[in-house]
Formats: structure tokens, C-alpha cells, sequence
């Protein structure tokens, strides 16, 4: 079992390769750059693929897997190993991070070729893989957050990859930093975890909280905690504000970290504690609402924005939370559906995105586009797929994950009506936003001009990438589909032993609800007629109708509903109440209290004082060396009769 | 009988009278008379206590050579009215206080020592004869003795040496 | 017999040395503060032969004996620095003996 026995390499691989390019790649040819990095990622993927061939071979009592390469860290009765261990779960991470990344890597080759500091950007985004793969293969919390800081590292570094622009810079930033906010959180979490059962590592946790009864508040504490991590990684209210700037960075990077794999971290991580969380019915509440909340909220904001990635942006926080809600609802394997499928189809939005973006030479701003469909057909077609992906309309991988997420939310285990409400009025929201971007980009006259910019398809190693992920997010949520016909989810079987085998007791006797049997063709009639399908065909009707048949309308609309238009173009002001509320309270304590108060007045202070006093005295002291004999005769006389009488004194208390 | 008693005042006064001659005067040479004062009179209080040897050592050795010695330097050196500079403060406010000090507090405790005044000059009065202090210098002492010689043939070449003329 | 105490004998030590320190600080002349050295060991020379006496021992008079001895070489070399000083000086006070200060 050569990879089983070696997991490591999957990491190696692309470790390899950035630190190759990173130290050898200035002075390369962007052909050996390209040959080291997509190479690296390509054989990692094959890597990935023959473990899962090597997996399918394992028994059942073998799973998870776990190979521990050496002893980290030993601080008392702290260890950390460096494990790492595959379930299925890890499995399907696997597959779909190493796929996309690959594609991704091999579209940066067309987008990035043009750009200056080509070596850094694939040595950064092979790192990536590095830490993302670390992150995913994980056996224990400490080895996990390696990957999440290295990933949240990479994020900074490719966001800021235009460093010179101050956007960009501050993007970064900022995204380090609010990331930062809730892995302050996810530390506490883990140092709880560990006093909670003396170790970090999965396996070791899961069974102890399956065997013995631990105190519920201390599992919602460590679950809350956990997820303040996933919040500010997974970009949720109220830490999604990095998302949206995070735009500044290339689009690859848009597509890889900020679509696919990155964000999704907070979702593995949930479903990865599933054990935990599933004991902590709290905890799951609260992601629950929060996903469901940053759902409707985030997709509110999308309606009106212009810029074409930050649709893109806000499109992803929304399904984010889909996701979360369908882990709070407890229907982990949903959740981790829809993550699969998200990276298929928005990685290849962000994609076709920037292909957009390249054919119009560097524009973004929808409102000066128009009428592209003839002119990049492949871009278009790709485009339209991957939103009728994400809209859900059947037959596409979005309609089956999103299905089934609503489904839970209505009538599953821990099912809450107003949750579902939320989900389908975002999901709505969702159907007529995305449309609006494909009508607004594609269709129409073109609002720019035609002399100045000159639209251009894509080069192979971009459209190659964008075909791929099409067919994905076509036929990539088929494993799903044999349950609208009477058969078993695939997928959801394929994962039901990670949910299942610390799953607490039931409550109730039977996870499915008895349904009166029904025919194969009435339970597909029902999920084509559901509510979920009728509201993606009505947002697409909306947007049709708003951008392509009268086209006036949404600017009677925005005037007449003026203040709540501005609301949401401003995306609730959040970032300005934000920066008033916090980061210039902040600013001014630094500055006035720590810079000036502390450091210039206490530290400097004293180490400056400390040689003023070592100056002054020395100044004083000095003036004892006067050379005078009388004064040294004086002050020796001073000492020596001092001394005398001491002694005296002394021989006189002990004879008396 | 009360001779020793009278003796002794006598001497002590002249004694202290000397050194308070010696801080208050004002010319070197009147120091230095006072000084072979305060050396005779010690003389005398050493015979008083039975040392008639070291008596004699310090009239003829003390008083008679190195006294002499000074009062030649003095006179060597005559520059005539001494400068009056004071520059250093501390010992102008140290000097008397520190003096004085010592003197009260030790003479205090020295006066109502037990064991001073327990042992008394009392057992009958024997002079130490020359005999055997020359004995004890010359058996017990004669490492120190031959040591101090020593000492004395390297001071007299060191005087030598200073003192001869840079050619 | 004398019956003088020995204490009366050791504050007079006491008393002369004393003011053989008070004179070394207070006087200007060199060749006064040599004076006043030698007049804090004949002070001590009268306790040393105090104590021989109070003991009955011989060794106190033994050690006057070099003391008187040592002083005098001391007294011999050191006036001769003395004149040294005085050519070098054009000066007797010791005030101005100040060349190794800060």
C-alpha cells in the first residue's frame, strides 16, 4: 500500500514544488515554473487517486486510517504527533481540493502570463495546496490548525499579491486579521478541548466522548468556540467582511481559496467534529441560524452590487451558510455535498469570471459589459452551466446538494421552519442574482466600447479548465440522484460511517421518517415540483424580465425604493460601523496609549532614565576622585573609625 | 605613694598638651617640638610601667634619630609661610568630629572595661630586665628581628637612591 | 606600689591617637601629617607597653621594639619622598599634590 503507508508524500508534493519555485523560480522560464507547479499538484492529484483506490480495499475496522510519522511536540502530558489519517470523509476533501486545485493551477498558467512575479504567485498557491491538504488530512486539532493558519497565510499572501496596490495590501490585511478574530476562538476551543479530555487527537476525543457522559455545556462551550474559528475562516456573519475585499486578489486565487477549498475549511472542520457537535444540540443550533441568517443576508447584498467578483463574493458567503445549515440541522453528509459541489461550480464561476475579465482586458465592472455571449462562446457556455448549477435547477449538481439541505431543514432530525424559510428565500435571491450577472454580462447591447476593447476568447489552458468543471457541475451531484428515484444517496452512504460512528443515540427509533410508499415517479414529480425548484425558476424569470425584456425597470425600482437600494449597494455599512466601532478605538489606544504611553513613556523611560541616573551618579561619584589627599585621608579615617566603633559596640553587647 | 599617681598626671598632660600643640600650630617646627615633647614624656610613663629598655630604645632611637631627622627636613625645606589652600570640604568638617569620636567612644568603653580595669598594674612591680627581652627578641623573635634588618637595608637604599642628584 | 590601672594608661592611647587622626586630616604640611602618623604610633606603643605590664608578658615590649624600628625606616624613606615632592612642587602643602584626579 505505498501511499497508505506514506501519506505524507500528498503533502510533499506540492511542498516541493513551492519551495522550488519560491527559491529557483525568479530566474526560470515561465515553462519550468509551469512544469514544476502544475506538476507537482498534477502528481499529487494521481497520488490522491491511487489512495482512494488503495482506501476502497480497506476493511471497515480499518478506517480511519492513521499514519503517525514522528513525535511533535511533548510538554507534560501535551503530545502531538504529526498524524495524519484518511476516512471518507477525507477522501472526498481530498479529491475534490487536489482536482480543483489541479484545474486551477493549470488556468493560472493562461491568466497569470502575462503578470510580473509569475514564480511567487505558484510557489504561493503550491504552498496553499501544501497547508490545505495538511489541514484536511489531519488526524489530531493541533496538526489541523497548522494547515488552518498556513491556509489563512497563503490567503493573506496571494490577496496581497499585487502588493504595490494599496487595495490589495490592505485586503490582505484585513483579511489576516478578521480571520485572526475567530482563530482566537478556535485556539480557546482546542485549549478546552484538551482539558476536557486530555488530547487533541480525533480519535482518541471521539471515542471518549461516545464512552463517557461529558457535561453539555462544556461540549456547546468547545463547539461555540470551534466554530468562532469556522465563522471568521468560513466567512459568516459577522466576520465575512474579509470575503468581499479579498476580491483584490487574481482570480485564480478568487476561485481556489476563496471559493473552493479555503472557506470550506470551517465546514470540514464542523463535520469533521461532527461527534461533538452532535451532542451539543446548542451549538448545532447556532450554526444553524448563523448559516441560515448569513444565507438570506449575504445574497441580499449580492441583488445590487456591480462588480462582477464581488457577486461572486457574496454569492459565496450565502452558500457558506448553506452549508453550516445543513450541519446545525444535522445532516453533515448534506453539507458536505453541497461543499463538493460549490467547488465545482463556484470554482468555475470565478473562473469563467476571469475569463470575462480577461477578454475585456481587465474589466470588472458589469455595467460596461454586455452582449459577450457570441463573442466567447465557450466562457458563455460554461458560465450559464455553472449558473444553473448554483441556482438549482434540476438536473444540474447545485439542485440535488441544495435539495437536500432544504429538505433536512424542513423535515429532517432537528428541522425548524423559520430556518428553511431563510434558506429558500436566499435560495431565491440567489437564482435571480446569479441570473441577473449572466443577462447583464452576456446579453444585451454592449454598453462599452467596441473600438477601445477588444473581447477575445480565452486561450486553451483556460477554456480546457472551464469545460472540465462544467461537465463537474453538471453530472458531479448524480450520486444523489438515485434517491429521487426510490434508490439510496450514494454519497450519503459513502460518508454515513464518519457521521455515524460516534453519532450519539437516536431519540428517535428511526432516522427516516416512515413515508407511506410511493412510486419512483411520484417521489421524482415531488422533488421537480418542490419549493426549492420554484423559487430558482421565479428568480430566473424575475431577471430575465428585469434585464432582458425591459431593461428600465431596475432603475424606476432602485429610485423608488432609494434608501433601502443604497443600504444594500453599501452592503449595510457594515465595514464603516465597523471601523468606527472598533478598529479607531483601537488605532487610538495603540497609538496613544500603548505607543506613546507605554513604549515611548514607560519602556523607553526606563531603559533612557535607567542611563541618566547611571550618568548622573556616575557625574557625582566622580567628584570623590579629587585628587585631594586630605579628602581620601577623610572619607578612609570616616570608614576606619566607623568600623572601630562597630566593634566595639559589638565586643561591648556580647561581654555585658 | 602618691608619686606615681602625680608622675603620671604630669606626664599625661604633657602629653596631650604636646599633640594638641601639634594640630594647633602653626609652623612645621613647632610641630616638631612638640612631638619630641610628647615622646619624652612617653618615656617617662614607660619607665613608669617598668619598660626601662624601650624607654631608652625610644629617647635614643625615636626621639633622638628620627625627631632629628625632621627637624633637619624641616629646616632643609625652608619654604617659608605655608600657603593657605583648602580645597578639600570634607576633611575640614571630618577632622574633629571624627577625632573626637573615636576618643570618647573608645576611651568611654576602654575606662569602664571590666577586664581593663580587672587587670590592675597591681602584683609587685617588677622592671623587665634587658636580659630577657633580649632573649625573647633573639629566640623567639629572631625571624622578625633578622626580617626587620632586612627592612632596614632596603630603606636605607631607597633613601640613597632618592636622594641622589639626576646626573 | 603603682596601682595606676591599666585603663587610665589605654585612654590616654586612646586620646593621643585620636587626635594624631584629627591631625593628620585637618594639617596642610606634608612633613606635619608625617608627624602626626608618628604620633599614632607612640600611642599605640604606650598600649603595647601598658598590656606587656598588665600581663606580666614580654611580648607587648618586643613589639614596641619593632615598631620603633619600622618607624624609623618608614620615617627615613618617607622624608625622603618628601623632598623629592618639595623640588617637584615648589610646594610643602599636600593640596597640591593632585595630578591623579578625575
Amino acid at each position: 500500500m505505498p501511499i497508505l503507508d506514506h501519506l505524507w508524500i500528498i503533502l510533499a508534493l506540492p511542498l516541493a514544488g513551492a519551495a522550488i519555485n519560491g527559491l529557483f523560480g525568479k530566474r526560470w522560464p515561465q515553462s519550468a515554473v509551469n512544469s514544476v507547479a502544475v506538476g507537482s499538484v498534477t502528481l499529487a492529484f494521481l497520488a490522491v487517486a491511487e489512495l482512494v483506490r488503495e482506501f476502497s480495499l480497506l476493511s471497515p475496522d480499518q478506517i480511519p486510517f492513521v499514519g503517525n510519522y514522528f513525535t511533535w511536540m511533548v510538554a507534560g502530558s501535551f503530545k502531538v504527533d504529526f498524524a495524519l489519517q484518511v476516512d471518507q470523509l477525507t477522501v472526498v476533501m481530498l479529491l475534490t481540493v487536489s482536482f480543483v486545485g489541479m484545474l486551477i493551477h493549470i488556468y493560472s498558467t493562461g491568466y497569470m502570463a502575462h503578470e510580473g512575479g509569475y514564480y511567487r504567485f505558484f510557489s504561493y498557491l503550491n504552498l496553499f495546496m501544501f497547508f490545505m491538504l495538511t489541514l484536511v488530512m489531519a488526524a489530531n486539532l493541533i496538526v489541523m490548525f497548522v494547515g488552518w493558519e498556513g491556509v489563512g497565510l497563503c490567503s493573506y499572501l496571494l490577496i496581497g499579491f499585487w502588493f504595490l496596490k494599496k487595495s490589495a495590501a490592505d485586503a490582505g490585511k484585513k483579511a489576516f486579521i478578521v480571520t485572526r478574530v475567530g482563530d482566537f476562538g478556535f485556539t480557546v476551543g482546542v485549549l478546552l478541548v484538551f482539558a476536557t479530555f486530555g488530547s487533541i487527537d480525533f480519535g482518541t476525543i471521539f471515542k471518549a466522548v461516545a464512552a463517557n457522559p461529558i457535561s453539555e455545556v462544556t461540549l456547546t462551550t468547545i463547539c461555540i468556540l470551534l466554530f468562532t474559528g469556522a465563522i471568521g475562516k468560513s466567512a459568516q456573519l459577522p466576520l465575512y467582511v474579509w470575503l468581499p475585499d479579498a476580491m483584490e486578489g487574481p482570480t485564480p486565487v478568487s476561485a481556489l481559496i476563496h471559493a473552493a477549498t479555503m472557506v470550506t475549511a470551517g465546514v470540514y472542520m464542523v463535520a469533521r467534529m461532527n461527534p461533538l457537535f452532535s451532542r451539543a444540540p446548542i451549538a448545532m443550533l447556532v450554526v444553524a441560524i448563523v448559516g441560515a441568517v448569513t444565507a438570506f443576508y449575504s445574497a441580499t447584498i449580492g441583488l445590487v452590487q456591480t462588480d462582477i467578483k464581488k457577486v461572486l463574493a457574496y454569492s459565496t458567503v450565502s452558500q457558506l451558510g448553506y452549508m453550516f445549515l445543513a450541519c446545525g440541522v444535522g445532516s453533515y453528509a448534506a453539507g458536505i455535498f453541497h461543499l463538493m459541489t460549490h467547488a465545482f461550480f463556484k470554482g468555475l464561476l470565478f473562473l469563467a469570471a476571469g475569463s470575462v475579465i480577461h477578454a475585456m482586458g481587465g474589466e470588472q465592472d458589469m455595467m460596461k459589459m454586455g452582449g459577450l455571449a457570441k463573442k466567447i462562446p465557450v466562457t458563455y457556455w460554461t458560465m450559464l452551466i455553472a449558473t444553473l448549477a448554483i441556482a438549482g435547477i434540476p438536473g444540474f449538481a447545485g439542485f440535488f446538494s441544495k435539495d437536500e439541505i432544504l429538505e433536512a431543514a424542513k423535515s429532517g432530525p432537528n428541522a425548524n421552519v423559520i430556518l428553511w424559510l431563510l434558506g429558500v428565500a436566499g435560495a431565491a435571491l440567489t437564482s435571480f442574482y446569479m441570473f441577473r450577472l449572466v443577462f447583464l454580462t452576456f446579453f444585451g447591447k454592449p454598453r462599452y466600447d467596441e473600438h477601445k476593447v477588444h473581447v477575445h476568447e480565452s486561450p486553451k489552458n483556460m477554456t480546457v479548465p472551464l469545460a472540465i468543471l462544467a461537465l463537474l457541475s453538471i453530472f458531479g451531484g448524480w450520486f444523489a440522484a438515485p434517491k429521487l428515484v426510490g434508490g439510496v444517496d450514494y454519497f450519503e452512504k459513502f460518508l454515513a460511517p464518519v457521521f455515524s460512528m460516534y453519532a450519539p443515540p437516536m431519540a428517535e427509533p428511526a432516522v427516516i421518517i416512515a413515508q407511506p410508499e410511493a412510486s419512483a415517479g411520484m417521489e421524482l414529480l415531488k422533488a421537480l415540483t418542490g419549493v426549492p425548484v420554484i423559487v430558482a425558476v421565479l428568480g430566473l424569470l424575475v431577471a430575465w424580465w428585469l434585464y432582458i425584456k425591459s431593461p428600465e425597470t431596475p432603475k424606476r425600482w432602485a429610485q423608488s425604493v432609494r434608501g433601502l437600494y443604497l443600504l444594500l449597494l453599501n452592503k449595510y455599512y457594515v465595514d464603516e460601523i465597523y471601523a468606527a466601532l472598533i478598529v479607531r478605538p483601537l488605532l487610538w489606544i495603540s497609538t496613544n496609549l500603548l505607543w506613546h504611553g507605554v513604549d515611548e513613556g514607560v519602556i523607553d523611560g526606563v531603559v533612557n532614565g535607567s542611563a541618566r541616573v547611571a550618568r548622573a551618579s556616575g557625574s557625582q561619584f566622580r567628584k570623590l576622585q579629587s585628587g585631594n589627599m586630605r579628602s581620601y585621608a577623610s572619607w578612609v579615617l570616616i570608614g576606619a573609625v566607623g568600623f572601630t566603633v562597630l566593634l566595639i559596640a559589638l565586643y561591648v553587647r556580647v561581654v555585658h | 605613694m602618691i608619686l606615681p599617681f602625680i608622675l603620671f598626671a604630669l606626664c599625661a598632660l604633657l602629653a596631650v598638651g604636646g599633640a594638641l600643640a601639634l594640630i594647633f600650630a602653626r609652623e612645621p617646627i613647632h610641630s616638631a617640638l612638640a612631638l619630641i615633647l610628647v615622646m619624652v614624656s612617653l618615656a617617662v610613663l614607660y619607665l613608669l610601667l617598668g619598660a626601662p629598655f624601650v624607654a631608652a630604645v625610644q629617647i635614643i632611637v625615636y626621639a633622638g634619630a628620627v625627631m632629628v631627622l625632621f627637624v633637619f627636613v624641616i629646616m632643609l625645606l625652608n619654604m617659608g609661610v605655608e600657603e593657605h589652600t583648602n580645597f578639600s570640604k570634607i576633611a575640614k568638617f571630618a577632622a574633629w568630629p571624627l577625632g573626637l569620636v573615636l576618643i570618647v567612644w573608645s576611651g568611654y568603653w576602654l575606662f569602664h572595661s571590666r577586664a581593663a580595669s580587672a587587670i590592675g598594674t597591681g602584683a609587685a612591680m617588677v622592671p623587665s630586665s634587658t636580659r630577657d627581652l633580649s632573649k625573647q627578641l633573639f629566640q623567639q623573635y629572631l625571624f622578625p628581628f633578622e626580617a626587620t634588618s632586612i627592612l632596614i637595608l632596603i630603606a636605607l637604599l631607597g633613601a640613597l637612591v632618592m636622594a641622589r642628584k639626576e646626573e | 606600689m603603682s596601682v595606676i590601672p591599666v585603663s587610665w594608661y589605654l585612654v590616654l592611647s586612646a586620646i593621643l591617637f585620636g587626635l594624631g587622626v584629627v591631625a593628620f586630616v585637618f594639617k596642610r604640611n606634608v612633613i606635619t601629617i608625617f608627624m602626626s602618623i608618628e604620633l599614632m604610633l607612640n600611642a599605640v606603643n604606650l598600649a603595647f607597653v601598658a598590656f606587656a605590664r598588665a600581663l606580666n608578658q614580654l611580648d607587648g615590649l618586643v613589639f614596641v621594639f619593632f615598631v620603633i624600628v619600622v618607624a624609623a625606616a618608614e620615617a627615613a624613606v618617607g622624608l625622603a619622598i618628601v623632598i623629592m615632592l618639595a623640588q617637584n612642587r615648589q610646594s610643602l602643602s599636600v593640596e597640591r599634590v593632585n595630578l591623579l584626579k578625575f
